[in-house]
Parts: structure tokens; sequence; C-alpha cells
């Protein structure tokens, strides 16, 4: 377990394989909680520690799970481990637990919990598996914070709540963009990232499959 | 009591969308749009499925976890609420697997219709969040099912309806990055704005 390999395992979701962009993964819970950052990094740590910590207790117990049964034995070490997060963010932070309402509960059917689980922790050992939890949670984190930011920054002029623009409600010049606080910005939002880190990173790239014919002009006789 | 039911209904399928207004099941929403025919039968796997499990976990919400739910066995100041998200991952995945072996052995031609996508749902963001909706407004049972199956439609609704833009999109020329999932991500976008205009129906 070389140095770079844990650095690899760490930082490699981030840009070069975003569980979001490139693995479709765990959209469903991420969209709901980006209209403002402090939400977006509430559900970061949570799916950060349930993603790290799930990843090393299955990796810790599977060569004693029969694969028959792995999935519920990997859904019931999720779950538990979710109630604790729901149980410790009800009883320090009331107020952002009843904001997030249900999606802290959906973390189960994150698929980027479970996928980690499932490709991953099968495979390598408590330590790797782990860091890769973490790496492929602010892989994760990465993308809600820039859509987050988006959304609080352009929707409401303010950032973590304390307003940065003026807007004209408060006798400012900000005229605050109500659309990105629905959510169809969020999808337009993921859309256009996906877009720029295509562009950067070319071999992300999907495939064409169907490509248009050369348009052919002919001269009329 | 029958208008209530009703606007229930609408509001699920339509003002609430699952898909487009709360994000929900949106990874088997974008992996598997590509093709009308799978689309709809995820659809009506999912209307099965959400239809059986929101009234279920209803049922034992109701009778075994809620505050003070376990009176009748002597233990009044119980709370087991603590437990539900467990509990309903558990049903979702139980009830699945039951669905599936009396399809394959009552319906075999429903069952190869459905094939794989019936496993799938279990992780489907969608179930769960349906039974957790359900919780946190505190639906009877009759209610319960009328919005599980509400969700369900809403759902499938949505994913037909993408499937079929989606496979005119095939033909048309996008920019290279935005190939694939990016106008696929601006697409959804786009209903959604679409579906945003039932917000302002209050029945």
């Amino acid at each position: 377990m070389s140095d770079t390999s844990i650095k690899k395992v760490l930082l490699d979701p981030i840009a070069t394989n975003n569980p979001i962009a490139l693995q479709i993964l765990g959209i469903c819970s991420a969209l709901a909680v980006t209209t403002s950052l402090k939400l977006s990094i509430v559900m970061t740590i949570a799916v950060c520690l349930v993603t790290a910590f799930s990843s090393m207790s299955v990796s810790m117990i599977r060569n004693h799970i029969p694969s028959s049964i792995r999935i519920i034995v990997q859904m019931t070490i999720i779950a538990s481990l979710v109630i604790v997060v729901d149980q410790l963010l009800r009883a320090f932070a009331y107020d952002l637990s009843k904001q997030l309402s249900v999606f802290v509960g959906l973390i189960i059917t994150n698929c980027i919990v479970m996928g980690r689980a499932e490709a991953f922790a099968m495979k390598n050992g408590p330590g790797m598996s782990f860091v890769d939890g973490i790496g492929n949670g602010l892989g994760y984190g990465a993308m809600l914070i820039a859509v987050a930011f988006v959304r609080e920054f352009l929707g409401s002029g303010s950032l973590f709540g304390v307003e940065i623009l003026t807007t004209v409600n408060n006798g400012g010049w900000y005229q605050p963009n109500g659309l990105l606080l629905l959510p169809p910005s969020a999808f337009f939002i993921i859309g256009l990232i996906i877009w720029g880190l295509r562009a950067w990173k070319t071999e992300q790239k999907e495939p064409v499959d169907f490509k248009m014919k050369a348009h052919v002009t002919r001269e009329a006789f | 009591m029958l208008e209530h039911y009703i606007s229930l209904f609408v509001k699920a399928v339509f003002v609430e969308n699952m898909a487009l207004a709360f994000f929900l099941g949106m990874c088997t929403f974008l992996a598997l749009s590509k093709k009308i025919d799978a689309a709809l039968g995820l659809g009506i796997a999912v209307i099965v499925v959400l239809g059986i499990t929101v009234p279920v976990n209803n049922l034992i919400y109701t009778s075994l976890l809620k505050d003070g739910a376990l009176a009748w066995a002597g233990y009044p100041e119980v709370d087991l609420s603590f437990l539900g998200l467990l509990t309903y991952i558990g049903v979702i995945a139980a009830l699945v697997q039951i669905l599936e072996m009396v399809l394959d052995k009552y319906f075999p031609d429903l069952y190869n219709a459905l094939g794989v996508f019936l496993p799938l749902i279990t992780v489907n963001c969608a179930i769960m969040g349906a039974s957790l909706f359900m919780v946190e407004r505190d639906y009877t049972f009759g209610e319960s099912a009328v919005y599980g199956v509400g969700a369900g439609v809403g759902w499938a609704l949505a994913i037909v309806a993408l499937a079929g833009i989606r496979e005119k999109l095939k033909y048309s020329d996008v920019p290279e990055g935005l190939r694939g999932l990016g106008i696929t991500f601006i697409t959804v976008g786009l209903m959604s704005l679409g579906f945003m205009s039932f917000s302002g129906i209050s029945l």
C-alpha cells in the first residue's frame, strides 16, 4: 500500500472519476439540498462519514459474507450508520435536520454508498476502503458545494446565509434570480458542470450513437 | 371524502412529482431512460411496488414504531421511531423479493418484461422517499395507499416522457462535451420547468 496509491484513491473521485458527473451515482438526494451552502456542507459530511465507515465495515467482513445475502448485509450496515447520523443531527442540530427532512434518511438509498461498498470494499482491505469512501464522499461533496454556491449566491445574493449582494428588497441593487432557488436550475447547473468537466478531461466524452451525414449540395443539372 | 383522495392523488402525480420536483429515483431515472419500452416496464414496476410498500410501511409505523404505538402490548411509553429507516428498507427489500417470486410463478409474461428492473427497485430512492414522506406528513392508511399509487404514476409518467425525448434526441447534433449525460440533465431541467406550472394549482 504505497503512498501514491492512497493519494490516488482519495483524490481520483474528485475530478477524474466523479461519482455524480461520471458514474451517475447518488444524484437522487443530491439536488434537493443544494439551495443553501450550509445544508450542502452538512450533507457532504454526513455522506462522507457514512460512505467511509460502511465501506470499512463491509470490507472487514467481506470474507465472511455469503454472496447471496451480501446486499441485505450491506443494506443493514448502511442503514444502521444512517440512523446514527440522523440521531446525531436531531440531537445537536435540530433546525438543520428539520430542513434536510427526508434527505438524511435517503442516504441509505444513495447509490454512492451502496455502489462503493459493492465495487470497491468487497475487493479491498479496510484501510483502503475507508479512504475510498472518504474520497467518493468528497467528490460528491465537491459537486454539491459547487452547485449550492451558484444557487445560493445568484438565487438569494448570500453565502452561508450572510448577505453578499444586497438585494432589491433590502434597499440594494441586486435583483435575485428566483429561478435558481427552484428545482430545474439544479439540473441546468449540473449539466453545465458536466460539460465543463468533459471539455477539460476529454476522455470522459460519450461516444456518438448516431452520426449525421455530411450535407451535400448538388447542382440543379 | 372521495374528493380528498382525488386531490391527494392529483397532487402526488403532478404537483409533487417524485422525479421532477423532489429529484427522487434520479439514478435509475437517468440510467434507464434510453428506450421507451424499458422505461414503461420500469414505470409499471415502480407503481406496483410503491402502491404496496407505502401502505404496508404505514401499518407498521402506526401499529409498532410510533410513539406510544405499543400501548396495546403494555408498553405505552416506548418510542421505536428511530428504528424507522432500518424497518422501511427491510420491508421494501422483502416486498420486492416476494413480488418477484409471485410474478415469476403466476405472471411469467410480466416477470420477463420487467426482468432486471425489479431487484433494482430496492435501491430506488423514490420508494424509500415516499415512505419517509408518508411518515413526515402523518398520512392515514387510506391516504398512504392513494399517495403511494399516485407517486408511482407520477414517476412512471416522468420516465416515459424522458425516454420519448431521449429517443428523438439521439438524432440531434449536440455539442461534443454535452453529449449523453450532460444534455440529459438539461432536458430533465426543462421538463421540471414544465411541471412547475402545476405547482400553482391548489386542490
